[in-house]
């Protein structure tokens, strides 16, 4: 028994490797999503659309003996031009911003057929040239092989959560961020609000783009259907590492280059756990539901914090603090 | 060139026109300004107070009629480009500020209003001193916390920093929509003492729309009632300073044939 047990445990860690290549791959996803759903209160779904579109340009860029460092250039690129639908269907057409999303989401998945001519290519590496992530990979006997993806997956991650760092303390990622919190202020202040947004949207998918590029060479195929749910992926990504690291994040003086990190160990967590699901025999087929039902409880905890702890009176908390202490200060 | 600072010439404004809610919230409003020009308006409720100072930051465009802010035809501009000319503070005291960042952040996009937007560093260190200077002027005690993020602030502190970035960049025209009018009368008396220097010190033109008649002849030089979308009375200089509340009551009587006597500006004295 004992045996047997430790045997299955065994499995668990045999899958672990993998869970950490797919949450870091997925990590990047999980990235745009905090840069619009927490930095620009924006809920935008093309993620679904534009995280298989970027697999479907790179997997048949690789296919026709294209480099794959080219090909994820080409999907970064082409996610941000999805963004940008989005972004101009809802700031120059007026539609609400997640009907644009899911406007643009259901055009992709149409495109993203056309793409591909059929609904999965599988990819390989041709010759002379190798894939930048695999399955192989993880599994590769060849301690080198395995250490050099890991970590070359680290080091590009952190690049990007660096260069995301920068770009958004710089003039155009603080007016983004006004954007996000207060769009009338941002008005006043001369920020045009819809292009902040168009941009943001662009990056974001971009990065989705980026994603779905890798996650495709890394499971050997584009598939249609891969970008489905990716939302409640990314999002369970962002939520988890929030409520884990949200506060140990807010005393770190790069406190967004912490969240950033925090957003992609979220993103391992989840398919960590999602490993576990399988070890432990539960039907896998409701790890999205169950998925949805983790970002719906964290996502409804600071509604309800709000709605059942009492606010302190206005009035009381209108009154400069400091004056009083001023005052006493100028008696002594 | 226009001599004036504010020009607002036959603004016409209505809202859901064609439908049961059309209401006419501006009619034939004509109003000039002068360079230094500190004008309180007052007037009963949907008196087009606020739509006129909606109207002149562009929040929405008007149908018809012409702004012109410092000699510049600002009529077909969106708002986010009169934002250049223009310092506005809100009601509500988390309209202004960006709740989320902090107070150097939130100085940082006042200092760069009207200003294209680069990939530069968003506040530099020259700047926080620049910031943490007028600040202190504040005399609030919020130069020590210029990384503290706005939210933590109270309401009185958040429309003193309102008033900071809209007075930063010498705007031609400084917009206060009932700005204390959230703020218990304390709070509400530091904030309009705060305004008057800001306006004096760097000899802004400004708009006060208040509904308190006392503060509306008290502050400034200028004062207007609105009645109907239009102005119904402009009193300025010494004749305003003579002016009672009780004037003030007479003439909203005349203008309406006694409805404001309901009127919360009643209560607000």
């Amino acid at each position: 028994m004992l045996l047997t047990a430790t045997i299955k445990f065994g499995s668990l860690l045999n899958a672990l490797p993998g869970s950490v290549a797919q949450g870091l791959i997925w990590g990047i996803l999980a990235i745009g999503v905090y840069m619009t759903f927490r930095l620009l209160d924006f809920a935008d779904l093309t993620v679904d659309g534009s995280f298989a579109t970027g697999a479907a340009v790179a997997v048949m860029l690789i296919r026709a003996g294209v480099s794959p460092w080219i090909a994820i250039v080409v999907a970064f690129a082409v996610g941000g031009l999805c963004g940008m639908v989005t972004g101009l269907l809802h700031t120059t057409l007026g539609i609400p911003g997640i009907l644009a999303s899911i406007l643009t989401q259901i055009s992709l998945y149409s495109i993203n057929l056309t793409i591909m001519g059929k609904a999965n290519q599988p990819v390989v590496a041709q010759e002379g040239k190798y894939l930048l992530a695999s399955l192989g990979y993880v599994n590769n006997k060849d301690a080198f092989v395995k250490t050099l993806f890991f970590v070359g997956l680290i080091v590009g991650l952190i690049v990007l959560i660096s260069v995301t760092y920068w770009f958004f303390g710089t003039e155009i990622g603080q007016a983004i961020r006004a954007t996000g919190c207060n769009e009338n202020m941002s008005r006043a202040q001369g920020i045009n609000v819809n292009f902040m947004k168009v941009v943001t949207l662009m990056i974001s998918n971009a990065f989705f783009g980026l994603s779905g590029a890798l996650y495709a060479q890394y499971q050997g195929a584009a598939d249609v259907q891969m970008g489905r749910g990716a939302i409640v992926i990314g999002l369970a990504a962002v939520i988890i590492g929030e409520v884990l690291f949200g506060s140990f994040c807010a005393k770190q003086k790069m406190a967004f280059w912490y969240t950033l990190v925090s957003v992609v160990i979220g993103s391992i967590l989840y398919f960590i756990v999602y490993a576990t699901v399988i070890w432990l025999r539960l039907p896998s087929e409701l790890m999205k539901m169950f998925s949805a039902i983790i970002v719906a409880i964290f996502l409804a905890i600071p509604y309800l914090k709000a709605k059942y702890t009492k606010a302190p009176p206005v009035k009381a908390a209108a009154a400069p603090v400091p004056e009083k202490a001023q005052e006493e200060a100028k008696k002594e | 060139m226009s001599e004036y600072m504010l020009e607002l010439r036959d603004i016409h404004k209505v809202f859901n026109r064609g439908t049961i809610n059309e209401k006419t919230a501006l009619c034939g409003l004509n109003l000039n300004l002068n360079a230094g020009d500190f004008v309180t308006i007052i007037g009963g409720n949907g008196a087009g107070k606020s739509t006129m100072l909606n109207a002149i930051a562009g929040v929405w465009p008007v149908d018809g009629g012409q702004i012109v802010i410092g000699g510049n035809d600002v009529t077909k501009l969106p708002e986010h480009k009169r934002a250049v000319f223009l310092g506005r503070v809100f009601q509500d005291p988390m309209t202004g500020t960006a709740a989320t960042m902090s107070i150097e952040e939130n100085l940082a996009l006042a200092s760069r209003r009207g200003k294209h937007k680069t990939l530069r560093w968003g506040v530099t260190k020259q700047e926080k001193e620049l910031y943490r200077q007028k600040l202190s002027e504040l005399d609030l005690g919020l130069e020590d916390r210029l990384s503290s993020k706005v939210g933590l602030l109270s309401g009185g502190q958040r429309q003193a920093i309102t008033l900071l970035m809209a007075a930063f960049q010498n705007p031609d025209l400084l917009l206060l929509d009932e700005h204390t009018a959230a703020l218990d009368p304390k709070t509400a008396a530091k904030v309009l003492e705060i305004s008057d220097k800001i306006v004096e010190k760097n000899k802004l033109t400004a708009l006060m729309v208040t509904h308190n008649m006392k503060d509306a002849i008290t502050h400034g030089n200028r004062l207007i009632m609105m009645h109907e979308g239009h102005v119904i009375y402009d009193v300025s200089g010494e004749e305003k300073k003579a002016l009672h509340v009780s004037d003030l009551l007479k003439r909203f009587e005349e203008a309406s044939g006694g409805h404001f006597a309901n009127d919360r500006m009643m209560l607000a004295n």
